[in-house]
């Protein structure tokens, strides 16, 4: 089984300009993890001080947030498309 | 790609960054949203009571405390709406001191999103874009299209396939491009951002939002002078992305700090659909993060399910004393027929969210009659008139007669009183 994930051009600094890569993980923790071993330049950037994933850091699958599909908890399907991306403020009301 | 001034640059609100002025949205280092930052100082004597009476009736008499790019020549008369005293209204909700901000009559094109993206255009054209596009719920896409139009720009505009047919049109007419897409407005806002890193168009709520976003500040800027500068108790904003609602707080502060009105504690209330409320969830829970939701209302111009600037409008809220309140449907239908046959205000869905709101909060006591109340009205109801389908029979034709015209008009009364009798009214 395998997920492929896709990076905005603002993180590829921080994967020698890669902007998709392929993983094994299960699940988001498993990908996080994957992503701390394979690019912990990347790593850094996109977790807080405590660890965590930053609030400001939005996470697709196929089309659709993660928390709607049960954040942490969703099992990655073979060929899963998933996305990281920056939250952008929309509208302006 | 990006220009220097004095008077104002990009800022990290989480780490404390500056980066100029340039096209980006989000901190690359922390990944937060950048905000403009002032050398208040440097406006101090300069922005004045005077020196704004003396400019133009339009938000172009605050550019001192807009990041408008030195030299640039402001074309469109924008904003300077009526603030108007809703005495009607007020008796219906019991208010004593109720005004309406009536953006609904904003130049050019109806919306108070005019004045977000004559500020964001000012600065596409010192970038260099030759291309501007946007992620819309409609009001957006019309301002984009029209002051496109008119500064010869080229537009490319994205909406969710879903947009009412008005707004569609409202945007077509000027020639822009638009393009409809399959989902609601956080797909269409995650392609924009896509699409702006890898073609080079300027979008004016992505990659030059940080300067879009400031042009909200008109709206505070012109509540005060309006209100005799001074600051009301209250002001009451529907909420979307959760932009607007500090960007009047970040307006109101700057007049203080300059001393153009007296210090005040202003309290914000937010309004949003039942059907999209995930930052009047947050305010009534008290988080501070928000849980993204599926929308499902008709207020489509506030139906953004996952707001970047959520968890920060929640906590201002809640700071400021506030609150925020959500209303259903059939409530939103009702504010707008409320404030035009109270007010003669037609409002759109947006706006009958907004009204129904300020009610509801008037009737739980959270505001008190005679406090100094700005209720802000964002759109007009001639955009989403598909909301009132059903609700008015034009009635059947009448002959051109002064007799049959006396015998419809008693056929109508006739009704009314049978209506009134069979609920038991005299």
């Amino acid at each position: 089984m395998s997920i492929k994930v896709m990076l905005p051009t603002a993180f590829t600094r921080h994967t020698d300009g890669r902007k998709q890569f392929d993983s094994v993980a299960e699940n988001l923790p498993g990908l996080l993890a994957d992503i701390d071993h394979t690019f912990p330049a990347l790593s850094t950037q996109i977790k807080d001080e405590d660890g965590k994933l930053r609030r400001f850091i939005n996470i697709y699958v196929n089309e659709e947030d993660i928390r709607f599909l049960g954040g942490e908890s969703y099992s990655f399907q073979d060929g899963d498309e998933v996305m990281l991306i920056p939250s952008i403020a929309g509208g302006s009301l | 790609m990006d220009y220097s001034c004095s008077r104002y640059e990009l800022k990290c609100n989480e780490c404390g960054k500056r980066f100029g002025n340039q096209p980006l949205s989000a901190c690359p280092d922390c990944l937060a949203p950048l905000e403009i930052a002032y050398d208040l100082e440097a406006a101090r004597g300069v922005f004045t009571r005077e020196s704004v009476t003396a400019g133009p009736a339009n938000i172009w008499r605050y550019a001192a405390l807009l990041p408008i790019p030195d030299g640039f020549q402001p074309d469109l008369p924008v904003g300077f709406t009526p603030l108007v005293r809703a005495k009607n209204l007020g008796r219906r909700i019991g208010a004593t001191n109720l005004y309406i901000k009536n953006d609904a009559v904003c130049f050019p094109t109806l919306s108070f999103k005019d004045r977000v993206v004559s500020v964001a255009l000012a600065n596409a054209q010192k970038f260099g874009f030759e291309i501007v596009g946007c992620s819309s719920t409609g009001n957006l896409a019309n301002s984009v299209a029209a002051q496109c139009a008119r500064l010869g720009l080229k537009s490319c505009i994205l909406v969710p396939s879903d947009l009412e047919p008005a707004k569609i049109l409202n945007t077509l007419v000027y020639g822009a491009r638009l393009v409809r897409i399959e989902g609601n407005y956080d797909h269409v806002n995650r392609l924009c951002s896509q699409i702006a890193e890898e073609y080079n168009w300027g979008f004016v709520n992505v990659n030059l939002r940080p300067y879009y976003a400031e042009g909200s500040k008109t709206v505070g800027y012109e509540i005060a002078e309006q209100l005799g500068w001074r600051l009301p108790d209250n002001v009451v904003v529907p909420m979307a992305g959760g932009s607007l609602i500090r960007k009047i707080r970040k307006a109101f502060s700057e007049l203080v700090y300059l001393g153009l009105v007296e210090d005040k504690l202003v309290r914000f209330f937010g309004a949003q659909a039942t059907g999209c409320s995930p930052i009047s969830v947050a305010v009534k829970t008290g988080a501070d993060f928000i849980e993204p939701q599926r929308p499902n209302t008709i207020a489509r111009s506030l139906a953004i399910g996952n707001p970047a600037d959520g968890p920060a409008a929640a906590k201002m809220v809640r700071a400021s004393g506030g609150w925020a309140e959500d209303v259903s449907d059939v409530e939103i239908v009702s504010g707008i027929q409320e404030l035009a046959e109270t007010e003669g205000i037609f409002t759109e869905t947006a706006g009958g969210v907004t009204t129904a709101v300020t009610a509801r909060l008037y009737a739980d006591g959270r505001i008190s009659p005679d406090e100094i109340t700005v209720t802000c009205i964002t759109g007009n109801g001639l955009k989403t008139t598909d909301a009132l389908t059903g609700y008015y029979q034009q009635g059947r034709a009448v002959r051109p007669r002064l007799a049959d015209f006396d015998a419809y008009l008693r056929e109508l009364d006739g009704i009314a009183e049978h209506e009134l009798t069979a609920a038991g009214g005299n």
